[in-house]
């Protein structure tokens, strides 16, 4: 699964303004809704699943990253945005890093293999440092894009 | 330590597959043993202590993995693997599980 096949282009924010964990993800669930991916109804019952998953164990999988996700009935195929953080958010992440760089999910409850899957992409892209730098150090969202597209095309991780 | 790595068959047993919690649980008893430990998806290796590692094998609900591992205390680490996967991650069934 390559990303452009779920990530929204519309909805990637290139300079998330909030400064906590329920704020971002909430940020981030709207630009989903401002994309058109989701129903305005359907949102804070999103931003709750999302919250409530986090009570499992942090999304902040270390490197400045977080991949806060859930599943959701309302949604027909797998939508995901990516956003990033100047300055950071404070996500409990395992090693405590303030995290950078979001890869927010929203998939089908019927659908477990496609979430498996776009956490391989991401899994996979990530591991390449220049990737995971150049998204944090960009300032626009065609400047996200490209760099997704880039990995998309195999110039990043093999 | 010039024991042949031991290797064992596991299948990924719980419906939702090996998403970032059975992951994170993997990586949490890997890092309690002394030996290396490698979980194989046909050729691809993933390092057991390695969260984005386990990520990258995209192991859904049937799939077969080979476990090795390799060091003093491997036989110990088997058993606990071995146990991880034997039990769903201990996942309960649902949508909430993710």
């Amino acid at each position: 699964m390559k990303f452009s096949d779920f990530i929204s282009v519309p909805a990637i924010r290139s300079e998330l303004t909030s400064d906590d964990k329920e704020a971002v993800i909430s940020e981030l669930v709207q630009s989903l809704l401002d994309a058109g991916e989701i129903n305005a109804e359907e949102k804070d019952d999103i931003v709750a699943a999302i919250m409530k998953r986090e009570e499992l164990g942090s999304t902040g999988i270390g490197r400045g990253v977080a991949v806060p996700h859930t599943k959701h009935p309302s949604v027909n195929k797998l939508v995901g945005t990516v956003g990033v953080s100047g300055d950071g958010v404070d996500f409990e992440s395992l090693d405590g890093e303030r995290v950078q760089l979001f890869f927010l999910l929203v998939s089908p409850p019927e659908r477990p293999g496609d979430h498996l899957r776009a956490l391989e992409n991401i899994s996979r892209q990530l591991r390449d440092d220049a990737f995971c730098r150049f998204l944090k150090q960009s300032k626009t969202t065609d400047d996200i894009k490209q760099l997704l597209d880039e990995a998309d095309n195999n110039q990043f991780a093999s | 330590m010039s024991n042949q790595p031991l290797r064992r068959k596991v299948v990924v047993s719980n419906p939702q597959g090996l998403h970032m919690r059975p992951a994170r649980l993997l990586v949490e008893q890997a890092a309690l043993f002394q030996a290396k430990i490698t979980l194989w998806k046909d050729e691809e290796p993933a390092d057991c202590e390695s969260f984005l590692s386990l990520m990258t094998l995209g192991a859904e609900c049937g799939t077969e993995l080979c476990l090795t591992v390799e060091g003093s205390d491997a036989e110990q680490a088997v058993e606990a693997i071995v146990k991880l996967f034997d039990n769903g991650f201990y996942e309960p069934e649902g949508a909430e599980s993710e």
